[in-house]
């Protein structure tokens, strides 16, 4: 009895305790897609913050990628979602916005540092208001295991007919699969094929802006052409690449067994760690030697606060902060493969993100041509360029068809196009 | 105690169905209803309007949408058909060889047969995505062994076998609910009947088919109006494997996935809960129908033993 009334007696203190502590401290738990980083953000962020900010406390609550948008959209129409949303660009955000679940943050003090096409991804249409602040891009090319380069004594093509001597060469050599990239999850054919060589047809911003004022058609020359090279990568993919998906293809790389991935920056952290060959980059090859070349350095991740949070005051404390350059440095060095929208310098050290980087100052940056206002409606654009790039691949669409079945889709509801 | 006036209104019905009537009604009841009405909104300008039937007028008249519902209407209906061909004859059978007096250890075939059934959907698609797989996969390397590669294929990634693959796993996953309830029904036979057919020179296989089969065929209806409802419910197994887009092209989607996809959105594409709830509407009239024939079509006809 004695015991149980002093457990008791304890068990009373710890609550009291915990429950002043509670009233000091405001607490902010931040929702997102980035699973694979939990523990930077644990270990170092979050860390870094809250030594500077010692009444605040972070909490950092990933879901699913796929699963993001349907989980964000319910957890915030029920009122249970978090204090800070990771934001997707463009119109998922946008109508969360417009629904007011997304506070304004235009007058933040930090969102000085970034430049109007780094906040474009995260504003409304007229640019008048910003509600995220934008965290991170992510630029698209290849990346190569160079010891299997090295072997076969090949060197990094910069054409299109270099790119494909060097797949051939590798499929002539038999002890690699040229090229890593699966048709089961469908998005890499897109995103990963698609937007990644398409750029160098479409000139770019210069198409993207043109195909979204209507003045240029998925049908044209510039727009169909990706899917024609796409086309031939078929032959060039692992066997039964059908039922590969996107981990299997990340597996087959770092395992050593393909010598070429169609990649995003976001995989450089994950491969550095699984891959134990030297890897280097190339952007997507142009199609004549000398010709301008173009990258896809999509917006991708931005950070906004709920509008509903208790602690706005706390939130916009951490937005600001995220604004800072000690964070992106922190972020793109921990990260590599996310780039920095700031305009502050940041020192990159990791070899094969320099690389990617890199190709700033040599090509023209473009983001991904579906992702502004192009999938507002439906069918919806992007997921029909999912669908198309597969198809174009496995031979199923003639590359002519797929870019008139994506036309008559965008025009069935895209005024600019009718 | 006073004894309760014999006129009086019985309060203890009340208050002993209460706490299930509150229960349903609170989790399925008012959530069908909610659903049915939301199909008849649409969103404009953030504002929730009454559209009346525009919603199924789109659903069924708009190409775009049209197109998507029959696929997946179609798909459902081969994923239902090769349950109740592969699945539920697999199932009878396994029954009656289980309630063989002769067969020894049945007790442990039953276990290992209804397993599958109370595993999760996640590990069921994940492990057979493993064991199809063309990279990792034992499938290649067991048919492999046996002299048989050139029949495989990737075949959750070909268009023309993907969904039988996935109909197959459901059916590896749950042929355990139809083998005990057919089990129960076949123990539930007296043995004077079959004794009786003995005498008469029915014994083995036409036993089964002369006397056993009409008796539990009233079990059979229920196991067809189970896995009817089931499979157009079904999402799970097709999510876990395929994702949500229901790949390749579209041709796993079954209709709990394109509600799913609709309702919530999915990547760029957002969610709209009014279409999405529309299609909900219209699974639920399916299924409605489908039962609807069911009961007043056929058990009516079925004849019930008593013994």
């Amino acid at each position: 009895m004695k015991t149980s009334t002093t457990t008791g007696a304890l068990l009373v203190t710890t609550f009291l305790a915990a429950s002043a502590a509670m009233a000091q401290d405001a607490e902010l738990i931040i929702e997102s897609w980035r699973n694979d980083d939990l523990t930077i953000w644990q270990n170092k962020i979050i860390p870094a913050f809250e030594a500077e900010h010692p009444g605040i406390k972070v909490k950092f609550t990933p879901s699913a990628p796929a699963e993001y948008n349907a989980v964000l959209n319910s957890k915030l129409d029920a009122g249970s979602a978090g204090d800070i949303i990771t934001c997707r660009p463009f119109d998922a955000s946008l109508a969360l916005y417009d629904a007011g679940h997304l506070a304004d943050l235009s007058d933040i003090d930090g969102m000085s540092n970034f430049s109007s096409v780094a906040k474009s991804g995260w504003s409304t249409d007229d640019g008048s208001a910003t509600y995220c602040v934008p965290m991170a891009s992510v630029i698209h090319g290849f990346i190569y295991n160079k010891d299997a380069f090295d072997e076969l004594g090949l060197s990094v093509p910069e054409t299109e007919a270099e790119f494909f001597a060097a797949l051939d060469a590798i499929k002539a050599d038999g002890n690699y699969i040229p090229m890593a990239m699966g048709t089961n999850d469908q998005w890499e054919a897109a995103t990963m094929g698609y937007n990644n060589i398409g750029p160098n047809y479409w000139k770019g911003e210069e198409g993207r802006n043109a195909l979204i004022a209507g003045e240029q058609k998925l049908t044209d020359e510039a727009w169909v052409a990706p899917y024609r090279q796409m086309a031939k990568w078929g032959d060039y993919l692992g066997d039964g690449y059908e039922a590969q998906t996107y981990p299997d293809s990340q597996n087959i790389f770092t395992l050593g067994r393909a010598a070429i991935y169609p990649a995003g920056s976001w995989e450089i952290s994950g491969f550095n760690a699984q891959a134990d060959f030297a890897m280097g980059a190339f952007n997507p090859p142009v199609q004549n030697a000398g010709d301008t070349c173009y990258i896809s350095d999509h917006t991708d991740i931005g950070i906004g606060m709920n509008a509903a949070t208790s602690n706005p005051e706390a939130a916009k404390t951490f937005l600001n902060w995220v604004a800072s350059s000690e964070f992106s440095n922190i972020f793109a060095n921990e990260l590599p493969g996310f780039f920095p929208l700031s305009n502050a310098a940041v020192e990159l050290q990791d070899p094969l993100a320099q690389e990617f980087i890199s190709w700033r100052a040599k090509c023209e940056s473009s983001i991904r041509s579906t992702y502004q206002i192009l999938s507002r409606g439906t069918p919806n654009l992007e997921n029909e360029t999912w669908n198309a790039s597969v198809a174009v691949i496995k031979g199923a669409e003639s590359p002519e068809d797929a870019g008139k079945r994506l036309q008559d889709g965008l025009a069935s509801w895209y005024a600019p196009h009718q | 105690m006073a004894t309760p006036s014999k006129s009086g209104f019985k309060w203890h019905i009340v208050v002993f169905l209460a706490p299930a009537v509150i229960v349903y009604t609170a989790v399925m009841i008012y959530p069908l209803f909610a659903t049915l009405r939301l199909s008849f909104y649409s969103e404009v300008e953030q504002e929730r309007i009454w559209v009346g039937l525009q919603n199924f007028a789109t659903l069924f008249g708009d190409a775009i949408w049209s197109e998507q519902f029959w696929n997946a209407l179609g798909n459902n209906a081969w994923f239902f058909l090769i349950h109740m061909l592969v699945q539920n004859p697999i199932g009878i059978a396994l029954a009656a060889i289980l309630s063989s007096p002769k067969l020894r250890f049945s007790a442990f075939y039953r276990s290992a047969i209804f397993i599958p059934t109370i595993l999760s959907f996640v590990i069921v698609g994940f492990a057979w995505k493993l064991i199809l797989s063309p990279i990792w996969g034992i499938a290649p390397d067991m048919l492999d062994a046996i002299g048989l590669k050139f029949l495989y294929q990737p075949w959750l990634g070909k268009e023309e076998y993907a969904l039988t693959t996935l109909s197959l796993v459901s059916v590896w996953q749950f042929v355990g609910i139809p083998m005990m309830l057919i089990y129960a029904a076949l123990l539930s036979i007296p043995d004077e009947i079959l004794e009786a057919g003995e005498c008469d020179g029915i014994t083995g296989l036409s036993a089964f088919f002369k006397i056993k089969l009409p008796l539990i065929l009233p079990s059979i209806g229920i196991i067809s109006v189970l896995t009817f409802v089931a499979n157009f419910n079904a999402f799970d197994l097709i999510y876990a494997a395929q994702g949500a887009l229901a790949g390749p092209d579209f041709s796993t989607d079954i209709l709990g996935t394109f509600m799913y996809r609709t309702f919530f959105g999915f990547q760029l594409q957002l969610g709209d809960p009014h279409m999405g709830s529309t299609i909900a509407s219209a699974m639920f009239g399916i299924i409605l129908i489908g039962v609807c024939i069911y009961l007043f079509g056929i058990q009516r006809r079925l004849r019930n033993y008593q013994f």
